[in-house]
């Protein structure tokens, strides 16, 4: 299956690239939401800023479609809001904890665990959640320019404009 | 070679190796899902009928039992063998049971700090499955595309652990 090898290769790279930029730690995770320490970060936004140049421009070319999920408002702030209370419990991203352990960080086998054990619980009580939240504010696969009536270019460069301006704001005050 | 590489630089291979990803194997990166699905897969095995679940058989049985070994799978795999490798070959691999910034504020044992990671791990996988995806699939892929979904969650995600922080380590950022 081409498909495995693909997922083990990139994997295998995105994982490298996470551990030399020293992503993988919890002290990084944990730093970034103490707002002390944005490493995790200038890393996640300078791929979001490359990626999103690359497959809009091929999407434009019509080689490559996107892969949209469907906004939610009710599953994305509460689901995202319970995300980001584990995340700062366990200080490891479900991709990232992997990785961690890789460079021998013990405690995220438990935080893998964890994940496991949520996945179980996810399924129980899947039939309450989507009778209540997953049914509150969905709008469909929509994009950021879609909504806005915009060139998809005009929101990547406004995106980019941002981004460097907080790496500006991040350097200056040494996070 | 012990010294971390530059974040941005990284971050920009990164957003290369996930274009390479789309054009290539027309896949985005994610990790949360395989989380359920091995969840799913553990469960058939150990003699529990997971057809009982309704998110396990939903979608054509796209987060059961039978949806793995795939392409998220090998990705995630990936991430633990490229850390394995990268922290060997840069002398950075470090068997560590309790991160230093944790040791600082509750003490260096393990029991604590494994039934936090072990709780978090369980609130983080029902929360990404709640709004559909993680930092990778939401954060790096959804912004990447900028969808609106990936947007609120990212906010969200980070808005979560902020709090969550800061009632864990205090106001104040002390390294």
């Amino acid at each position: 299956m081409m498909s495995l090898l693909y997922g083990l290769v990139s994997g295998i790279l995105f994982g490298v690239l996470l551990q030399r930029a020293e992503v993988l730690r919890y002290d990084r995770q944990v730093g970034a939401l103490r707002l002390m320490d944005m490493t995790i970060f200038k890393f996640m936004l300078t791929a979001i800023m490359v990626a999103s140049v690359g497959i809009y421009f091929l999407k434009d070319m019509g080689i490559v479609s996107l892969s949209l999920k469907a906004t939610g408002f009710g599953a994305q702030i509460v689901g995202g809001t319970l995300f980001g209370i584990g995340w700062g419990l366990l200080g490891y991203c479900p991709g990232t904890a992997g990785g961690a352990l890789g460079e021998g960080r013990l405690d995220a086998a438990w935080g893998l665990l964890g994940m496991l054990a949520g996945g179980a619980v996810y399924a129980a009580i899947y039939p309450a959640l989507k009778a209540t939240v997953l049914g509150l504010g969905n709008v469909g696969k929509v994009t950021l320019p879609q909504v806005m009536g915009v060139s998809h270019w005009v929101v990547i460069v406004a995106m980019i404009v941002l981004f460097l301006g907080a790496f500006r704001v991040f350097e200056k005050k040494g996070l | 070679m012990k010294r971390a590489w530059n974040p941005y630089l990284a971050g920009a291979l990164a957003g290369v190796l996930m274009i390479l990803s789309v054009a290539i194997a027309g896949k985005y990166f994610g990790a949360s899902t395989t989380f359920a699905r091995g969840a799913a897969t553990i469960e058939q095995t150990v003699g529990v009928d997971t057809s009982r679940y309704e998110y396990f058989t939903t979608k054509g049985g796209k987060y059961g039992p039978g949806s793995l070994p795939n392409w998220q799978l090998l990705f995630v795999v990936g991430i633990a063998l490229g850390g394995l490798g990268a922290s060997l070959a840069s002398g950075t691999f470090e068997v560590k049971r309790v991160p230093d910034m944790w040791a600082a504020r509750f003490g260096d044992r393990p029991l604590w700090r494994n039934l936090a990671a072990f709780a978090g791990g369980i609130v983080l996988i029902i929360g990404a499955r709640l709004a559909g995806g993680c930092p990778s699939g939401h954060g790096l892929s959804g912004l990447s595309q900028l969808a609106v979904s990936g947007f609120v969650a990212l906010a969200f995600f980070f808005g979560g652990g902020w709090v969550t922080a800061r009632l864990l380590y205090g106001k104040g950022g002390e390294r």
